[in-house]
């Protein structure tokens, strides 16, 4: 690029991966990038405990009898799926990672601005997951991840406690990143970045940090309602104490509906930026895409009711909840319109991080149309505690949350490692992925629809072929996933120097060495232009664009 | 049935097929969009695809009439699918007043059903054709969720308060029953099946629950299997009570340490009470089925028993 000194006449320029090698240097730092590489490692590892869950009751759930497990462990492996990939790994994802790495980078700041808070978070997460994870070895859980009272309480008789506190736990960690998303995002912006110049992953994290901040210590209190109940016998949900069960549902929804914002608005932030750089251009309706994102993380706290309507709530609380939550369809639809808009017109590379936006696209069509099924009261009635919740949930959080993470982790792994992995079988990678997860879960929605209720460890034979397909569907899926380890493990060492810039993209952290160096920016950079400027050679240039480019790939 | 090529599962009540409607509406209009926007998707791929790298297309101009317009259309389709949800709502939150009333009582893991007649059953529940029946539901544990799909009807069904659900079949058949709230270690076999009879046959069932030409042994295993019996009494190691092959003329070991020669009358006191004389490593958790089974009944059931031990 334009006016770096040539490094590469130095042996090997100094970044934040070899400054210091040391286990201390990595366990006791301050620096937000090693932070988000602590965090990668520890996500990539519940990922793995909660796919193999998963992949264990998907092998039982090939025939309609038990047969691999018995119905009390069948019951401990789908919850541990649910406390691992929601608290451990779909909340935390974007956040913790890309945005632990990229947040101040974006903003041309050096850090965040509290970098010992970010790294507590780190602890704190883990010191949760550690619970969890000894709740589920010693003994498991089999109350599902949404621990419905009284059954949670009085009648499980499981290690309820020790994956409550884990969860509980957790919670303060996510509380911590969203804190320090808010004020670094508030206060340490680089000159000339005005609100409206802002990347849309960053706006992205901006309205998840105010769900997180709103919405977690929701959960926390609900948590501590439950251990209480459990523990002490205070009657807060069970009748027999003189408590109400429902009461729990409703607390557990006010944060849990918006926890679903809190795994998809990341990954919406991600596919923005994708969308822009492969089709060379400023995002299409670049204010409404913010405004949506800002919409969805308020609206998102009035709709938690559609999650009860079968649970006794009132007739009129249940149009309420049903009316609203058509209305978090309008922002998210009119992202969809925004996305397709910027292709037309552009110039549109498929390259892999590009397949991800695109299987995010097409995935996430189908998970927010399902949707409309759910939210409308009679059809709801129906649908609701079948597998067709159980595929409209997995289209929103794999098809959706999944794919934006795993396009933000190819997009911006040059960046991270300072070295590109292998295009041909990326993609390869990328194809197997969308085959295995469709064929997992779109045949889950003829289930739901045939009455077949989700969580159901032996099922009447007709259902069978379907449960088959979605079975080998798994496998494909999980296969898929283990290419994609392969070639990243790979590439740490094998993979071709990336350069700053490899994918030829706008935004301050394409300006800066890959890796970056520990302070990011070896000067406080000025951003010059509007966002996504690719009409200039750069960021920071004042020359509209010249030839410069062409030795880009 | 055939789930692969099916759309829909049996619709059993005129309320099934005004759910369904609304169902295809809605599908109707996601299937649309679904291919409007994959379509574009693939259009604008292949039109737009980049052809060199120095390419530099114009940035999008700032104007919002396509996005007003797209919105407006849209929230107009969703209030559409929200009015008509409401509609056929209210529809399922009323029953009308002549409707038959049946008692619903669900626990871990069974649902037992009362007649206004006093009969009573367990997991199957029999109702006329063509008549309205009310359910009214309460726990005895935890939540359940009592679901016909075949009904489209479903409601939570909750410890310390009643709750309803209503329908009015109009199809003879079985079709299944459901728990559909995850309620312990054997929600999976919580199910069981509605029979719907014509007026006829419902009413020499509420008085008689045999049809006349089965033997004693058939009419046995139905009940076994009516009853719910069946859902504890299996042979496989997860089973919550013992399996019953072989046991009758044998000897049983009980849970106060002595043993017995299980007869006729054993097994009459076992089903009647239950914890009276407990089989050795299983949990007293048997409900009695006295009042729910007559003595014509009771002997059938000890004869089919009986034949699992010949």
């Amino acid at each position: 690029m334009s006016s770096a000194p040539d490094t590469s006449a130095s042996a090997k320029p100094k970044n934040y991966l070899n400054e210091k090698i040391t286990v201390s240097s990595w366990l006791l730092t301050l620096d937000h990038k090693r932070i988000a590489i602590l965090y990668l490692v520890s996500l990539l590892a519940f990922f793995l405990i909660g796919g193999l869950a998963a992949l264990v009751f998907r092998l039982e759930l090939m025939t309609p009898e038990a047969d691999v497990l018995r119905s009390e462990t069948y019951n401990k492996f789908f919850t541990t799926h649910g406390i691992v990939m929601i608290f451990f790994f779909l909340i935390p994802s974007i956040p913790a990672v890309l945005g632990n790495f990229l947040v101040p980078v974006m903003i041309g700041a050096r850090d965040f601005a509290f970098p010992k808070i970010n790294l507590a978070s780190w602890y704190v997460f883990m010191f949760g997951g550690v619970l969890a994870l000894v709740a589920t070895i010693a003994g498991g859980v089999e109350t599902g991840w949404t621990f419905y009272t009284p059954y949670s309480t009085m009648y499980a008789n499981s290690n309820v406690i020790l994956a409550v506190c884990g969860a509980f736990i957790a919670g303060f960690s996510s509380i911590m990143t969203g804190l320090n998303f808010i004020v670094t995002i508030h206060k340490m912006r680089a000159p000339g970045l005005t609100w409206f110049r802002l990347p849309l992953f960053i706006w992205a994290m901006y309205a998840t940090a105010l769900v997180i901040l709103l919405g977690t210590p929701v959960v926390a209190i609900t948590l501590v309602m439950i251990f209480v109940e459990r523990a002490f016998g205070f009657g807060i949900f069970d009748p027999s104490l003189g408590g109400d069960p429902v009461l729990f549902q409703h607390l557990f929804w006010f944060y849990s509906h918006p926890a679903v914002y809190i795994m998809i608005l990341p990954a919406m932030g991600v596919v923005s930026e994708l969308i822009s750089c492969f089709s060379k251009r400023r995002l299409y309706g670049y204010r409404v895409i913010v405004f949506s994102s800002l919409a969805i993380a308020v609206i998102g706290f009035f709709v938690w009711g559609h999650h009860m309507f079968v649970s006794s709530q009132s007739t009129f609380a249940g149009l309420t909840f049903s009316f609203l939550t058509f209305f978090v369809a309008v922002p998210t639809a009119l992202k969809m319109l925004n996305w397709i808009m910027t292709l037309h017109k552009g110039s549109v590379s498929l390259a892999s991080p590009m397949l991800y936006a695109f299987g995010f696209l097409g995935l996430f069509v189908i998970g927010g149309l399902t949707g409309l099924f759910l939210s409308t009261l009679a059809t709801d009635i129906h649908l609701h505690d079948t597998y067709f919740v159980v595929a409209h949930f997995h289209y929103v959080m794999v098809g959706g949350g999944v794919m934006g993470f795993l396009g933000g982790l190819h997009f911006w792994w040059p960046k991270i490692t300072g070295r590109t992995y292998p295009e041909g079988i990326a993609i390869f990678a990328a194809i197997v992925i969308f085959i295995g997860f469709n064929l997992t879960f779109f045949p889950q929605f003829q289930l739901g629809v045939h009455g077949m209720p989700r969580r159901y460890h032996v099922y009447p034979e007709e259902f069978q072929v379907l449960h088959i397909a979605s079975s080998t569907g798994a496998m494909v899926l999980g296969f898929g996933y283990l290419i994609m380890a392969a070639y990243l493990l790979w590439s740490l060492k094998f993979g071709k120097i990336a350069g700053k810039n490899p994918w030829n993209a706008r935004g301050l952290e394409w300006e800066t060495d890959s890796p970056p160096p520990t302070h990011n920016f070896h000067e406080t950079p000025v951003v010059r232009h509007p966002v996504y400027a690719y009409e200039y050679a750069s960021e920071t240039s004042n020359e509209p664009d010249v030839q410069s480019e062409k030795g880009h790939v | 049935m055939n789930l692969l090529f099916d759309l829909l599962p049996v619709q059993a009540t005129e309320y099934a097929k005004q759910v369904d409607a609304l169902y295809l509406f809605i599908l109707a209009i996601s299937a649309f969009f679904t291919l409007l926007f994959v379509g574009l998707l693939v259009g604008f791929t292949l039109k737009y695809r980049r052809r060199t790298n120095d390419e530099r297309p114009e940035p999008p101009h700032e104007h919002y009439t396509l996005e007003l317009v797209g919105g407006a259309v849209l929230l107009a389709l969703l209030m559409g699918m929200f009015f008509w949800g409401a509609k056929l709502y209210f529809k399922a939150q009323r029953p009308p007043a002549d409707a038959m009333e049946v008692l619903v009582s669900g626990k871990q893991w069974m649902w037992k059903l009362q007649h206004p007649s006093g009969k009573k059953e367990i997991n199957t529940l029999h109702v006329p054709i063509g008549k309205a029946v009310k359910l009214s539901m309460t726990s005895e544990d935890v939540i359940h969720s009592f679901f016909i799909p075949a009904f489209r009807v479903k409601n939570d069904v909750l410890p310390g308060r009643y709750t309803q659900v209503w329908f009015k079949p109009e199809q003879e058949g079985t079709f299944h029953l459901f728990c559909a709230e995850y309620c312990g270690n054997e929600h999976s076999r919580m199910i069981g099946y509605v029979r719907v009879l014509s007026q006829d046959a419902y009413d020499r069932w509420t008085q008689n629950l045999g049809d006349a030409d089965e033997t004693p042994v058939q009419a046995g295993g139905r009940l076994f299997a009516e009853l719910g019996c069946i859902a504890c009494h299996r042979p496989d190691a997860g089973a919550l009570g013992p399996d019953l092959a072989g046991v009758f003329g044998h000897e049983v070991a009980l849970s106060d340490g002595t043993t017995l020669i299980a007869d006729e009358d054993y097994l009459r006191e076992s089903i009647l009470v239950p914890q009276a004389k407990l089989v050795a490593g299983y949990a007293p958790i048997m409900p009695t089925f006295q009042g729910s089974v007559n003595e014509e009944q009771l002997a059938q059931l000890i004869t089919y028993i009986k034949s699992l031990s010949n």
